[in-house]
């Protein structure tokens, strides 16, 4: 139909452990992504395996997929991606809501998210009424809820002047801290020089995975 | 399944709909004006569809269901020879044909024969072009007509060929503008008559809203046994005579006398006079009403009354008029009416229909981006079809309850104006709504199924 198929990715192979702290890098087009994607069980593999908490993924149906999403993983995005018509609390409520948690329990624990974010002074606004950094901290307030095995953040930053990303980082940090994992795509080398692990992906391929130690 | 968090998730589900249909109020009101206005002339068809028949078919049911009807009508092959002027025209129903009808038929109960004449009726200076009806003493239960005012005339008054007179409501207020009647008397011809009673206005072609006040359902099945027997006696006591006017036409201006006594100063022969010609005509008995002691044995004993009539009669000179088979008909063409109505209003809600699901399809392309975030999140493809599709139920299900308070108002604004009766059954806005709400899961599947099918990853992707 005119259209050609692009493989974004080709043999990638990576195994991500529990509490680590990992940055894809590399430059537009190498496939981040659609890497992200697959992680966050938005998007199948055409070919090859993808174990998520020891669960092949590629056999998994539509519905079953959801509930991977909605239990394990929590996604923060660039561009915030928050629901315009919803608050603050509404907004980070969404994923407790699709696991069917009662009422009460969900408003409790979206309370304190909100807080521990330093956003409970902001629960009843709509996202346009705060600034970038702080709808950021909205999004990751609602990556955390549903408490989730992995974060993947898509250039968390990318929006946000250097203040506000240098915030946001230190909340990525301090999850960090807390052995969470954090899977994170970024341009920036500063940003990844706080991973303790940078995989650089080129053409859809690794380039480069390294182990960063501070000290 | 249905525990606490699941109703929690309905309601919120159902809250989030009205949220973000309220977002956009008049976009919301605009869609959902097509329902509105299908619906409300659902309910205002049917209505005055209802109306209408129900006037309809109170008519023929005075006429009584258990009735059959048979006028007598001048053939029409003795009404082109006209040469044969200095003979009266003989023809229609007579004494006889009631007695065989009456003895032949085991399911007649009653009968009641009737002469009908048309001559001036006077009280001092006021006047009036009236019917004479002669009639018997069961008439009004028959007919299932009230007596207002006074009492109908006896049998023994009948037998006896008394000059009484009953007058019809129309009557009384021309002639006797001022004051009861009752006591008083009326001329007609050179004959006075004592008024004893007032009866309600019947039913046909004068028919008012008065009238109608007047009606009861009591049907007239206390009619006693008895009267079965006194035709014959009423014709041996029938005298003989000749005499002038009669035509029969439109009910109107109705004075009741005993049929003995119309008999007695009207005679058989009555001579129409028109503008230079004049004709007469000798007719026993212008209408018999035969009533049948079940519904169920009318058109049955109405082919028998038929058959006995044919067999005595050369020329066909009576008609047969079943108000069971006027009541079916009506019927009938009530329900082709609400068929016709029915579709039309149809059409109008799928139309509706249409405009739900064009602005539900902009709507889900509009929230593509808050798609793919909820589907990211971890809502199933079955959350997003759900928050859809109760958004259309909403704005269907608003517009099927505003369509219905608009439905209700705009018959009562028809019978206020313009004074048409109306009537609303109850089933009419139950079904209105259902068929509303049934637009809405119809309507809002096909945009619903497409922003659950969207892919997440474009869906996020998307500006």
């Amino acid at each position: 139909m005119g259209s050609v198929d692009i493989y974004a990715l080709r043999g990638i192979d990576i195994e991500i452990e529990e509490g680590e702290f990992v940055c894809i890098m590399g430059p537009s087009g190498c496939g981040k992504s659609t890497l992200l994607n697959i992680l966050g069980c938005l998007d199948k593999p055409t070919d090859g395996k993808y174990y998520l908490n020891g669960c092949d993924i590629s056999y998994l149906d539509d519905d079953t997929l959801s509930d991977m999403r909605c239990n394990y993983l929590g996604f923060v995005f660039q561009s915030y991606n928050l629901i315009p018509q919803l608050s603050v609390i509404e907004n980070i409520e969404i994923p407790l809501y699709y696991q069917g948690i009662s009422p009460n329990e969900s408003r409790e624990k979206t309370i304190e998210m909100a807080s521990r974010v330093g956003l409970a002074e902001r629960l009843y606004h709509k996202p346009t009424e705060l600034s970038g950094g702080q709808q950021q901290r909205v999004g990751i307030a609602r990556a955390l809820v549903n408490n989730p095995l992995v974060i993947l953040a898509d250039e968390p930053t990318g929006n946000l002047d250097s203040k506000s990303g240098k915030e946001i980082i230190d909340i990525f940090i301090e999850l960090h801290r807390q052995k969470k994992t954090i899977i994170m795509v970024t341009h920036d080398e500063d940003i990844a020089r706080n991973a303790e692990r940078i995989i650089c992906l080129r053409d859809g391929l690794i380039e480069n995975d390294e182990r960063v130690y501070r000290g | 399944m249905l525990n606490l968090v699941s109703i929690y998730r309905w309601i919120r589900v159902i809250k989030m709909g009205f949220k973000s249909l309220w977002l956009h109020r008049l976009r919301s009101l605009l869609t959902v004006l097509g329902i509105v206005f299908g619906v409300a002339s659902v309910i205002a068809m049917l209505a005055v569809g209802e109306g209408a028949s129900q006037v309809a078919q109170e008519q023929i049911r005075k006429l009584g269901s258990k009735n059959i009807i048979v006028r007598s009508v001048k053939p029409s092959l003795e009404q082109k020879a006209t040469g044969q002027r200095s003979r009266a025209i003989e023809y229609g129903i007579t004494w006889e044909d009631a007695t065989r009808i009456r003895s032949t038929i085991p399911d007649v109960e009653v009968l009641v024969p009737n002469r009908i004449i048309r001559d001036v009726v006077w009280n001092t200076q006021w006047q009036i072009d009236g019917q004479i009806v002669g009639t018997v003493s069961w008439y009004p239960e028959m007919r299932q007509l009230q007596i207002i005012e006074g009492r109908y005339f006896n049998e023994s008054e009948v037998l006896s060929v008394k000059n009484v007179c009953i007058l019809s409501l129309n009557t009384i207020a021309r002639l006797f503008p001022n004051g009861s009647p009752i006591g008083r008397s009326v001329r007609i011809g050179s004959d006075y008559y004592k008024v004893v009673g007032i009866i309600e206005d019947e039913g046909g072609v004068g028919t008012s809203t008065q009238t109608q006040s007047f009606l009861t359902q009591s049907a007239g099945n206390n009619l006693r046994e008895e009267k079965r027997g006194s035709i014959q006696s009423i014709q041996e006591g029938m005298g003989r005579g000749d005499n002038r006017k009669a035509t029969m036409t439109t009910p109107n201006y109705r004075v009741y006398i005993p049929i003995t006594s119309a008999q007695k100063r009207f005679g058989e022969t009555l001579v129409r006079r028109t503008t230079g010609t004049f004709e007469a005509e000798k007719v026993e008995l212008h209408e018999l009403i035969v009533m049948v002691n079940k519904e169920d044995r009318v058109e049955e004993v109405a082919k028998v009354v038929d058959n006995i009539l044919q067999k005595y009669h050369k020329q066909r000179d009576y008609e047969l008029t079943i108000p069971l088979e006027l009541l079916r008909q009506a019927e009938r063409t009530k329900q082709i009416f609400n068929l016709v109505l029915g579709t039309i209003a149809g059409i109008s809600l799928l139309v509706g229909g249409i405009g739900i699901m064009n602005i539900m399809l902009a709507t889900v392309t509009e929230r593509t981006r808050e798609i793919g975030i909820r589907r990211a999140l971890g809502a199933r493809k079955r959350d997003i079809v759900i928050q859809f599709l109760v958004e259309t139920i909403i704005m269907s299900g608003t517009g099927g309850l505003m369509g219905i308070g608009l439905g209700l108002f705009v018959p009562y604004l028809i019978t206020y104006f313009a004074s048409m009766p109306t009537i609303i059954r109850l089933w009419s806005p139950v079904i209105a709504f259902g068929i509303s709400a049934g637009i809405g899961i119809i309507f809002g599947i096909y945009p619903a199924l497409r922003a659950a099918n969207m892919d997440p990853v474009e869906a996020l992707r998307h500006e």
